[in-house]
């Protein structure tokens, strides 16, 4: 079975965003990018079901600029086979990304596709929902366990109350929450081995799809700012201050 | 502009996660309800009592059951053939369905909306909630998701809805519900709750997590949250978390309780009403932001707490 794994890259997840003073959105420029978290996590259970013997190959795919090959080559040297990216610099949506991925999922054929539950800078959570229903296919999202068992896979979701458990009947779309796994560091070898992997760049209008925006950005504030309060010296003080803001009796 | 709002419930009662988006609806127009599930007739009854409610849709099917989004999906498709706009709580339920919903309909959602400044215009966290973003919908139907903490809870008692009977809702065959492990816990739910005692990494044990934080809680009828530094070391379940990629919560009171202040634990309970920290680090970015902060050892101060409260 071939996996298809989809990764952003976005703005470091150590790194504090800066809203640009116009407000016409966050400063991105000489700012640490790497892979988004979450896509780490789905590369990393591509890899651990190759290794598994589950699956036989895994490409890495990416829609975004030319420097998105970077996150690209992260995943290739982590374990991936070869990798694709979709290159524009135009800003490209989830329901745009979705499109894209439905086109590589129809060349490309795979038993399932791994995708990060959101990406850490838009925050939308809707790429691999979207997905699933452009290619009428099941779909385990927020997945902290993930077994495949014949023509299904077992999904243990982490949802609102708990946990829920899904059978999903194969090919099936699976996004990834934080304790799916531990992704891997790739190692000093792998990584020059990275380099020599076949990453091909395609463009949207090789995929016939128009992925103009849907949602027009007017503005990007900053939040507003909470002040520091005081500080207390003993639990007596603390609960005298909560008595006087009427928090206990 | 006709709205069809998600209703999310459990054990044949209406979750209150459903009345903020309630609210959000109103802003655009009409609030029809949409209540999918198994046996749901008293759902659908007090649904129709939800204040400002117009038609209450209510699809009936064992299909439904368990709200997979693969089933429920074309039965919102078919609904919005006349309705504008498509509005879940932002859930892991309301998460799971809107976008698959919306992709059906050739919409780009918006997710996790803070507020309604027009029929398609709408504000939403991005980056964690470091920047606040204004967007316009340019599609002709609206797929939204509502942050719960942003809108006012809508009456859950006053409307005078009507029930409208819906088929649809087929099992198409792809997933099966096969389990849950839901916590049973007589404490409030989290992102309802008017206080809740949150605890980090710095409680060390999962026993001692639960030795040190639960008492605390169970004296101030609070909720139970914890830092995801907590929740990956295994101190707390993951239902637990609060953070941007957990749990959004707004209590009146947050007690953090040895914990830091990551970024992403701020990003999920910033607007709680007042602010208690305590951590041994006088310089823990949780200070801050805190209202009222006080540094020590947690493991003497919180008993100490419980006790005299």
């Amino acid at each position: 079975m071939k996996l298809l794994v989809a990764v952003k890259r976005v703005i470091d997840f150590n790194v504090k965003p800066r809203v640009k003073a116009d407000g016409s959105g966050v400063d991105l420029a000489n700012v640490k990018m790497s892979m988004n978290p979450f896509d780490e996590i789905a590369v990393e259970e591509a890899i651990r079901l190759k290794e598994k013997g589950a699956a036989t190959e895994i490409v890495a795919v990416s829609v975004g600029p030319a420097k998105a090959q970077e996150a690209l080559r992260t995943a290739l040297a982590m374990g991936a086979d070869r990798a694709i990216l979709v290159q524009t610099d135009e800003e490209v949506e989830p329901l745009g990304v979705a499109k894209l991925l439905a086109k590589i999922a129809a060349e490309e054929d795979p038993g399932m596709i791994i995708l990060g539950k959101q990406a850490i800078d838009d925050d939308s959570n809707q790429t691999g929902q979207m997905l699933a229903a452009l290619l009428g296919w099941s779909q385990g999202t927020f997945a902290s366990k993930v077994e495949l068992d014949g023509g299904n896979a077992k999904v243990t979701r982490e949802v609102d109350g708990g946990l829920e458990t899904i059978s999903l009947k194969l090919p099936a779309i699976v996004t990834t929450d934080l304790r799916l796994n531990e992704p891997r560091y790739a190692s000093l070898p792998n990584i020059m081995k990275a380099k020599s992997k076949p990453l091909l760049v395609k463009s949207p209008e090789d995929y016939g799809v128009d992925a103009k925006p849907r949602l027009k950005t007017l503005k990007v504030v900053e939040p507003s700012k909470r002040e520091a309060g005081v500080k207390v010296a003993s639990v007596d003080e603390l609960i005298g201050k909560l008595k006087t803001l009427g928090v206990v009796q | 502009m006709k709205t069809l709002v998600w209703v999310e419930h459990e054990g044949g009662k209406i979750k209150d996660s459903t009345l903020p988006a309630v609210t959000a609806a109103a802003k655009l127009g009409e609030v029809h309800l949409l209540v999918a599930g198994k046996d749901v007739g008293k759902v659908a009854e007090a649904a129709a009592k939800i204040a400002g409610v117009g038609k209450v849709h209510v699809a009936d099917d064992a299909a439904l059951e368990h709200a997979l989004a693969e089933n429920v999906a074309p039965l919102v498709v078919e609904l919005m053939g006349h309705h504008d706009a498509f509005i879940t709580p932002a859930t892991t339920t309301g998460k799971n369905i809107a976008p698959r919903v919306a992709a059906l309909l050739d919409v780009m959602q918006v997710s996790d909306i803070l507020s309604v400044e027009s029929a398609d215009t709408f504000t939403r966290p991005i980056y964690a909630g470091n920047a606040i973003a204004t967007v316009q919908s340019t599609d002709a139907k609206k797929v939204l998701t509502v942050r719960g903490t942003a809108f006012e809870k809508a009456a859950a008692e006053g409307g005078s809805g009507t029930i409208e009977k819906v088929s649809g809702g087929k099992d198409v065959g792809l997933s099966k519900f096969v389990g849950a492990e839901i916590a049973a816990s007589e404490r409030p739910e989290l992102t309802s709750a008017k206080i809740i005692v949150s605890g980090g990494r710095a409680l060390g044990s999962s026993e001692q997590f639960h030795a040190t934080i639960d008492p605390l809680a169970d004296k101030l009828g609070a909720a139970v949250g914890a830092s995801r530094a907590a929740v990956d070391a295994g101190y707390a379940p993951n239902d637990y978390q609060v953070g941007q990629t957990g749990k959004i919560v707004a209590p009146e009171v947050y007690i953090a309780i040895g914990i830091s202040g990551a970024i992403q634990h701020l990003a999920g309970m910033k607007d709680s009403k007042v602010i208690v920290a305590i951590n041994k680090d006088e310089d823990a970015p949780i200070f801050q932001i805190a209202d009222i902060g006080l540094v020590g050892d947690l493991f003497k101060i919180v008993p100490e707490l419980t006790q005299k409260l």
